[in-house]
């Protein structure tokens, strides 16, 4: 009875979703006020819908109710309570369901928070948003009901995913989903602006925002995922350059680039047109990362054949909105007005090559993962795009950039001074050459691009830091006023400061992991002990253990340093027994920054075993610095002009100070 | 079809078999350098039947039997070159994860490079054609709403 509730709420939430895609946009075309106030209310009953939906579902999860066709596929009663709650969106239809869940509650966040929004952008912003979700509501209802019964249900069900049974899965995908799908509410932003005809600096301000929380999440949401393939997969490996972390990276991409193209258009009404199709791509490439990762295209061609109802489902609404929103944007974007001129060396002009080699690069990914799969389509012809290729191609795009990072944030708006902005970062380019030949003397020769990759992401770092400390003026009007300064700076450019510091930190954890990574490969019998990077690793036996929905073989490791034990670690090789899917268990420990690595393989007899053990220098930095490019998103998210209804809060305090007094 | 049953056959091995090692102590050659450039070839060719994993990464069989065969052609003193064109001639380009520039991947290897041409080469046209025309639209007036707002606001500060 419960599973039918689910499913009547998911049918009325479509059916409001009707309403809420027409009655405002008629309202705002018709300038009726009543008609506009439609919006919110609405919207955020559609979310309260969805979420019962949701809930209904996660509790046919939790109370494993293998009468529905979805539980019974994805999951098991001996599975521990947290994978069966994670695995409502581990398969396909739950995390479809989870995506239009996310849809909805940015728009009840419009409808909830947008009181400083003009009505009418309000109204069609939630409008549009509005037609997203009904599109998404619909392929869920037409082709992936989650709640599909089974008239004879089974006793037991088939399980998760065993690679899913991971910590890593119940937080990853809710964070990713937010990022991807919070793009949406940027687009709905863009097309209201293009139907209404107007576009300014404060439409910037408004979007501004939205844009950062997507960021914020999304750069949450990849680490998490590159941090759970890193220890989970079991070769130690971070970033595959698998088309499905692709499709999270180009909009990743594409949002970072609409993050800094917005600041122009907020501070100098420049970059219009370009903001508003930035906007437009960048939801775009998420509906695209949908596609490819839910159509089955991606595992082959022929699959997405085989079952094409969703696949094709997902490509009209592709075609439908994307194709919908370009027209519009051909139609429209001769009618939006440039701003501010800017000279080429300038902080606009900083922000334009940002944008340039960013969407260059998102180019170069787009065209590297989708072009296998047109060859093949249209020639035939097989090839293989994998990670050299990305490295070669994407790697040349990144290193411009990072080294104009430091400089955008010091060039002054307008007109900018090339020399002034290289004597503030004088410091900054000291340092990093020291650490270039600091580098070199630690490695000696042999690795020459390694040393230059260092001294890059040093330059990154420490040109954050410089930025902060010349805007301060501490060395010109004394450490107690510097601190003042310091205080007062905006919370926009602190947020600036500390992501291009993460940028810096994950750079050097990207090159420093990959460049002085050590390795061995050994057969270990018990008792035996293999020595790498100062590390004494002795093997100690290995153990058959039984956990709830698995059985494992667990090894026992003890790690020395000069004959002191400092850690010991339990890799692991399990076979989850519904499924009977083998996974690897990486035994990691953490010392600094930097981590050493052990995973099991094979078993040799008497005893022995393949082990595969890894030193990876600074590695946790390349997640650390995402965390930190995250914070720092979330400070400029916290900035005075950006707070949502900042001057409301003023006036009513002095109102009730005013009725405090009397 | 045969084939293609085949290869399903495989995918599901690849899956299914018990974890071993990507490269495991057997495989490993005794001279270094030998070692290290086969290492090397391994990171650039695909398990064919993986989802997007080099031989290298690979615990699949066909990956094991891959590596064994890359080593021993370079124990036989063949060039990395001629390694590579090998295992192409047997099982096509498809196993090369970087693939080679060709009239067919001219779009492949061009797409970022002229991304970045066409936006600079859109900048300056954008650059110069703002410069040259005068900026002389006229300030639009404030709309009533617009006015009785911004009244509003002054007369709450």
């Amino acid at each position: 009875m419960i599973v039918e509730l689910g499913h009547f709420t998911l049918v009325l939430a479509f059916v409001l979703t009707l309403v809420q895609s027409t009655v405002p946009l008629w309202g705002a075309l018709s300038r009726d006020d009543r008609l506009m106030a439609v919006a919110p209310p609405v919207s955020v009953m559609t979310f309260l819908l969805v979420l019962v939906a949701f809930l209904v579902l996660t509790v046919a999860y939790i109370s494993s109710d293998f009468s529905v066709l979805n539980v019974i596929e994805n999951s098991h009663s001996a599975k521990p309570l947290i994978y069966k709650i994670s695995g409502v969106w581990g398969n396909h239809e739950g995390s479809m369901l989870l995506w239009v869940l996310i849809l909805v509650f940015f728009a009840a966040l419009v409808g909830l928070f947008g009181g400083n929004l003009p009505t009418d952008l309000r109204a069609v912003t939630l409008a549009v948003q509005g037609w997203v979700s009904a599109g998404f509501i619909l392929f869920l209802l037409a082709t992936s009901n989650p709640f599909t019964r089974v008239t004879n249900p089974p006793l037991e069900g088939a399980d998760l995913n065993p690679i899913l049974q991971d910590i890593g899965l119940a937080i990853h995908p809710p964070l990713l989903y937010i990022g991807y799908v919070g793009f949406s509410i940027t687009f709905s932003f863009a097309i209201a602006a293009l139907i209404l005809g107007r576009l300014d600096a404060a439409w910037a301000r408004w979007v501004r925002p939205w844009t950062l929380l997507a960021w914020c999440f999304l750069t949450l949401g990849i680490a998490m995922g590159s941090y759970w393939a890193y220890y989970e997969l079991g070769w130690g490996g971070w970033w595959f350059w698998d088309p499905v972390e692709n499709a999270s990276f180009m909009p990743w991409l594409a949002g970072t680039a609409l993050l800094h193209s917005a600041i122009v258009m907020e501070k100098r009404e420049a970059l219009k047109v370009w903001t508003v199709l930035l906007a437009i791509f960048t939801f775009s490439l998420s509906l695209l990362g949908t596609f490819l990762v839910r159509s089955g295209v991606l595992t082959s061609v022929h699959a997405f054949a085989t079952d094409p109802a969703r696949g094709v489902f997902i490509l009209g609404l592709l075609c439908f909105f994307i194709g919908g929103s370009l027209s519009l944007f051909a139609w429209r974007a001769s009618m939006l007005k440039q701003g501010g001129l800017f000279a080429p060396i300038s902080r606009e002009g900083g922000l334009v090559l940002n944008n340039l080699f960013l969407t260059a690069a998102c180019a170069a990914v787009f065209v590297g993962t989708l072009y296998p799969l047109v060859l093949d389509a249209v020639a035939g012809e097989k090839i293989s795009v994998g990670a050299p290729f990305f490295n070669l191609t994407f790697g040349p795009l990144m290193v411009p950039l990072l080294i104009a990072v430091p400089f955008g944030p010091v060039l002054s708006w307008k007109r900018g001074d090339l020399l002034a902005a290289t004597q503030r970062l004088y410091a900054a380019l000291a340092l990093a050459l020291a650490m270039v030949l600091f580098t070199f003397w630690l490695w000696g020769m042999e690795k020459i691009l390694a040393p230059l990759g260092v001294g890059l992401a040093v330059w990154v770092m420490a040109g954050a830091v410089a930025e902060i400390v010349t805007r301060v003026k501490f060395l010109s009007v004394g450490p107690k006023r510097g601190f003042d300064r310091l205080v007062g700076l905006p919370r926009s450019a602190w947020g600036t400061a500390v992501a291009h510091f993460g940028l810096g930190v994950t750079v050097l954890g990207i090159v420093t992991a990959s460049a002085f990574q050590e390795e061995r490969i050994e057969t270990m019998r018990p008792g035996d002990t293999v020595n790498l990077s100062g590390y004494e690793v002795t093997f100690d036996g290995a153990a058959p253990r039984r956990g709830p929905n698995y059985t494992e073989e667990v090894g026992h490791f003890t790690i020395r340093t000069g004959g002191v034990v400092i850690s010991e670690l339990d890799p692991s090789k399990r076979v989850y027994t519904a499924r009977q899917m083998p996974t690897t268990e990486a035994g990691i420990y953490t010392t600094g920054f930097s981590q050493l690595y052990l995973s099991m393989g094979e078993s040799r007899g008497d005893g022995a075993v393949d082990v595969r053990i890894y030193f990876k220098p600074l590695i946790t930095l390349i997640w650390i610095g995402c965390v930190v490019m995250a914070f720092g998103g979330a400070l400029s998210m916290a900035d005075r002009r950006l707070r949502i209804g900042a001057p409301k809060p003023a006036a009513r305090r002095k109102a009730a100070v005013a009725a405090a007094a009397e | 079809m045969i084939r293609r049953f085949l290869s399903f056959l495989l995918l599901g091995l690849c899956l299914q078999l018990a974890p071993a090692l990507a490269v495991a102590p057997d495989e490993v050659l005794d001279d270094p350098a030998l070692e290290a450039r086969a290492r090397a070839l391994s990171a650039e060719l695909r398990c064919m039947v993986c989802q997007n994993q080099s031989i290298d990464d690979s615990d699949a069989p066909l990956a094991k039997d891959l590596r064994v065969l890359v080593r021993e052609r370079l124990v036989a003193g063949d060039s990395d070159a001629q390694v590579v064109d090998y295992l192409v001639s047997r099982y096509g380009e498809f196993v090369l994860l970087k693939p080679r520039f060709a009239w067919h991947t001219v779009v492949l290897w061009a797409a970022g490079p002229a991304a970045l041409l066409a936006g600079l080469i859109g900048i300056v046209w954008a650059l110069r054609k703002r410069r040259t025309a005068v900026v002389s639209a006229p300030e639009q007036p404030l709309s009533e709403d617009e006015k009785k707002r911004l009244s509003a606001i002054v007369r709450s500060e």
